[in-house]
């Protein structure tokens, strides 16, 4: 059974979303429970993956059908993608629970589909993990986008318009991805990440590479919204349905920072990443624009999810100039963000989805809610100060390593870049402030109004969430502070045994 | 020198915090302030409980949480950590006698919450006090500033808001610019964050050294140093309980206390010597000092002057520690006892007064003394505690401070000292003056107007009487200050 962990993690969502699009048709009262289901064995199998993984000290190697590498699909589970899965499984299980009762409400005969669409995304992203073979990685990203667009597609009257928008540009990113495996194939003969690792550093002519090399990260760069590439992300997120976004927002872009991570480190090696490429330096003044700007769009924004949406943007700036910085502590950061970003973006997505099922999008509306929903605005604050970066939650430790990354950078070679993203992150955390304390002074100063109809909501009553979302909320919520106050084990266990020793001088 | 391994610095801290679900779920009134009382005595029984270890020059050490190899949640307590602690866990008790009282005859609303924040507040004071690296401090120095904002913001009007504004954005705006960056570079430089008594800088390059002592200093604007002083008086909007025990005690001198960790446990005072980079934050110190004594002058609100008072007051602790010699260091940690008594004895009388009288502003206030003799009496002591006249303890600290200028061969500040105890009479004396001596006629007050509750004058009584009994007997603050001084081998 353990030595089929791999496989489980992938085949028993992709077999669970076809069985739960026909149950949809029969009884749609046991597509929820078969859900859940298979995502739990998956987030179960990803945790014994994890285990597994300590245990042997190195990687799980799972050859599909035992066919060896250069013709077969293999599937390499380090410490890096083990935790990566257990990010994605478990946020997709809890998010599936939290969202139970809007699915019903928005997509009332439609929930089979729904559940499908929702785990066939949560497959695609699994196998992008899990997999150790770039073109099957290009794969399963096309399953996770197209049915990441039709996952948004189904939102508010504006959403088909935002998600075609996505969809042309995300095509473009996921073939810009397809060329640079493409040219990888021609220069190489394989497509297994480890043998093209090793095939690299012998090649005559490195030119055809580094091509592919930027081909590569451009297309991931659109997939992943890094500024300026980042104009599909907002309209496409803030009209998606909250059931969906909850998914979507803090696991599209963290996983594609992980391929980049992946694609950097293992496919590349850090010695042609960081040293032969020559980019590091802009791309860490790109992810310093991107932050600064993200920030600044944030902070114009009367929606509340749109604000999310321009956060999201600048929380993946943090992710890359991290990588960017090329030393350990900065990629260590980077890493670590990508499970803290995907815990906290949970959580203030879950809060979005309360907000637009009692009362709407718009933060004028949220007047007088820490008197009618205190418990709903608890967890919600333990959200905003961890994205503004308060200890002892998670959002602290990451910005710990990544400034500290910066500053080792600084004193390494005095690079200018390195201090500007010093000071974007530290800009970036105050406008977060404002910007979540913007919310709090109006739920708690202003007094509650009556009357607050939008589109139709003026039915609920405002008071606070039914516990199927609040359980969820707070467990998210709690998971901040349990993630902040164990980053020193999660670093020192998991993401340090994957970082390679970088080469010096970078 | 022993070391203890024990729990109850943890619990002196736990304690406040595990009472907040409690008084959330009180169903009565005096349920939920029973169970204050009790949080506050336990509290100061405690960490009074430590007090024979420390005097006998023993530490107490307790790690909560390793979160990475190098960075602990961790509590050591030591005679200057105690001293503090000391102070502001027994004023909480005090206060919240006065709070009852206050909030009660005010008939204020939302006061659950007002008695849990003000837990939580206890809770991170007593937990930077005993905070034995850097990470926790800024742990707890974080906590503080988040519990104090819905206090600050009580009366959830136009006006709150925008000192609430004003308050967070100072006191977190510096800790995210400033403090960060500036704890970041100091271990990327060092590798540690625990205190030691002669800092762990010895790696910096000096000119590196003077931009993290400003940024420090700056960092903690808790502490009212000049240009970062003016969420003090706008968060003076609070009700006055939170006024006297946050903003003339628990915040304040968490920034001050702060600073003098930072100083000498993270700086080290020989290296400071070395480089001479003191001098600055001395001449910083000193023009807080006499500008906030100037400007408290022209404020006729009673609790804005008394918060500018503050700010000069806070700035002598300051300038004490970064004088770096003995008697000076000694004073700076004296000081923050003694101020303390006198200051909360004063904010209890502006409260008393605004509770019986609805009246704000000084000028109005002709001739209270003779409606309120107890208040003003106590207001009186108070004032002479602040000002530095015997017979309260606030001349011991000044005294040392004073010794300590000179020690140093600094006598431009000693002049500004004296200068200053002068604007201190000056913006004081005259409240005491016109309250008593006036006749009959010009008393702008009815006979009607009486002494406020019982709840209020008691513990503005016990404070100011302390104020007093110090004077006589400083102890056991002297001898804590000394030994805090002693360990850290200042010369």
């Amino acid at each position: 059974m353990s030595t089929h962990y791999p496989a489980l993690i992938i085949v028993v969502p992709l077999l669970t979303a076809v069985i739960v699009a026909a149950v949809g048709w029969i009884n749609k009262k046991y597509c929820f429970p078969l859900s859940v289901a298979s995502l739990a064995a998956s987030l179960l199998s990803s945790i014994g993956l994890l285990f597994e993984v300590m245990k042997t000290n190195g990687e799980v190697v799972y050859r599909f059908a035992g066919w060896e590498a250069p013709m077969g699909i293999v599937y390499n589970i380090d410490y890096l993608n083990s935790l990566v899965l257990i990010v994605v499984t478990a946020v997709a299980l809890i998010n599936l629970i939290f969202s139970k009762g809007s699915i019903e409400n928005d997509f009332p005969d439609k929930e089979g589909v729904f559940y499908a669409l929702y785990i066939l995304f949560t497959t695609g992203l699994v196998g992008m993990v899990a997999t150790g073979d770039a073109f099957n990685l290009y794969v399963l990203l096309e399953i996770a986008s197209l049915t990441g667009y039709a996952l948004l597609g189904i939102g508010n009257e504006r959403s088909p318009l935002s998600t075609l928008n996505y969809l042309f540009i995300g095509t473009i990113g996921a073939t810009f991805y397809l060329l640079g495996v493409g040219y990888i194939y021609i220069a190489t003969g394989t497509l297994n990440m480890a043998e093209i690792a090793l095939i690299i550093p012998k090649l005559p002519n490195v030119g055809i590479i580094k091509f592919a090399f930027v081909i590569c990260m451009v297309g991931l760069f659109v997939k992943m919204a890094l500024f300026p590439m980042h104009g599909w992300l907002p309209n496409a997120y803030s009209n998606a349905p909250s059931s969906s976004i909850g998914l979507i927002a803090p696991l599209t872009t963290k996983v594609t920072v992980y391929i980049m991570v992946r694609a950097g480190i293992t496919i590349f090696t850090p010695e042609f990443t960081f040293e032969k490429m020559h980019l590091d330096k802009w791309i860490v003044w790109l992810s310093v624009i991107g932050i600064v700007m993200g920030s600044c769009f944030a902070l114009a924004q009367k929606n509340y999810k749109k604000m999310l949406t321009y956060i999201v943007v600048a929380e993946v700036g943090y992710m890359v100039g991290g990588f960017w910085l090329g030393n350990k502590l900065g990629i260590t950061g980077s890493i670590l963000h990508i499970v803290n970003d995907a815990a906290m973006t949970l959580c203030v997505f879950m809060a979005a989805g309360i907000f637009s099922y009692k009362i709407g999008d718009h933060i004028s509306d949220f007047k007088g809610l820490f008197k009618k929903m205190p418990f709903t605005m608890t967890a919600f604050a333990v959200g905003g100060l961890s994205i503004i970066g308060v200890p002892p939650t998670c959002g602290f430790f990451s910005k710990w390593y990544l400034v500290s990354g910066g500053i080792e950078a600084v004193k390494a070679t005095g690079s200018i870049g390195a201090l500007a993203f010093i000071v974007a992150l530290l800009f970036s955390s105050l406008v977060n402030a404002v910007l979540f304390f913007r919310i709090f002074e109006v739920a708690h100063f202003e007094p509650f109004s009556e009357g607050h109809g939008h589109e139709g909501h003026s039915a609920v009553e405002i008071n606070e969430a039914p516990l199927g979302m609040l359980i969820p909320f707070f467990i998210v919520a709690f998971s901040l502070i349990f993630l902040g106050i164990f980053s020193g084990d999660i670093v020192s266990n998991i993401i340090n045994q994957f970082i390679p020793v970088l080469p010096a001088g970078i | 020198m022993e070391t203890v391994y024990s729990i109850k610095p943890f619990l002196a801290v736990l304690i406040s915090l595990c009472v907040v679900p409690i008084i959330i779920s009180s169903r009565t009134e005096n349920i939920r302030e029973g169970w204050t009382f009790a949080a506050a005595i336990i509290k100061f029984l405690i960490i009074a409980s430590m007090l024979p270890i420390i005097l006998s020059g023993g530490n107490l050490e307790f790690t909560i949480a390793q979160i990475m190899p190098a960075v602990s949640i961790k509590f050591k307590v030591d005679a200057f950590g105690l001293l503090f602690a000391l102070v502001s866990s027994f004023l909480w008790i005090i206060t919240s006698i006065y709070s009852i009282g206050y909030m009660r005859s005010l008939n204020e609303h939302s006061q659950t919450r007002y008695f849990a924040f003000f837990a939580l507040s206890l809770c991170a004071a007593v937990g930077v006090a005993f905070s034995a690296n850097f990470f926790t401090m800024y742990l707890f120095y974080e906590m503080l500033s988040f519990a104090t904002y819905p206090l600050v913001t009580h009366h959830q009007d136009k006006e709150s808001r925008t000192s609430g504004r004003k308050y967070l954005f100072y006191i977190l705006g510096s800790s995210i610019a400033f403090l960060i960056p500036a704890m970041l570079i100091t271990f990327s430089y060092s590798g540690t964050m625990e205190f030691a008594s002669q800092g762990f800088m010895q790696n910096v390059p000096p000119e590196l050294l003077l931009i993290l002592l400003f940024m420090f200093v700056f960092g903690f604007a808790k502490c009212g140093i000049m240009p970062l002083h003016s969420w003090l008086p706008a968060a003076m909007v609070a009700p006055t309980p939170v006024s006297a025990l946050l903003h003339a005690v628990a915040v304040v001198k968490v920034g001050v206390f702060c600073v003098i960790r930072v100083i000498t446990n993270v700086f080290g005072t020989d290296l400071l010597a070395k480089y001479g980079y003191n001098d600055y934050i001395c001449y910083i110190a000193a023009f807080t000092i006499i500008t906030a004594s100037l400007i408290a002058l022209s404020q006729d609100g009673l609790k804005r002057r008394l918060a500018f008072s503050t700010i000069g007051q806070l700035s002598y602790i300051i300038l004490g520690v970064a004088l770096l010699s003995k008697n000076a260091v000694m004073a700076s940690m004296l000081h923050i006892a003694m101020h303390a008594f006198g200051k909360i004895t004063l904010f209890f009388c502006a409260g008393a007064i605004y509770a019986s009288t609805k009246i704000k502003n000084i000028s109005d206030m002709v001739g209270i003394g003779r409606r309120m003799p107890i208040t003003m009496g106590c207001f009186f002591i108070g004032s002479l505690s602040v000002i530095g006249l015997p017979p309260t303890g606030g001349i011991i600290s000044k005294w040392y401070l004073v010794l300590g200028t000179l020690e140093a061969d600094k006598i431009f500040l000693l002049v500004v000292l004296l200068v200053s105890s002068l604007l201190n009479a000056a913006y004081f004396l005259p409240v005491v003056y016109k309250a008593f001596f006036c006749t009959e006629e010009e008393t702008m007050f009815e006979k009607g107007v009486k002494e406020p509750p019982i709840w209020c004058v008691v513990p503005l009584v016990i404070t100011a009487g302390i104020s007093l009994i110090m004077f006589f007997y400083p102890q056991p603050f002297l001898q804590l200050a000394d030994l805090a001084v002693n360990s850290l081998g200042v010369k």
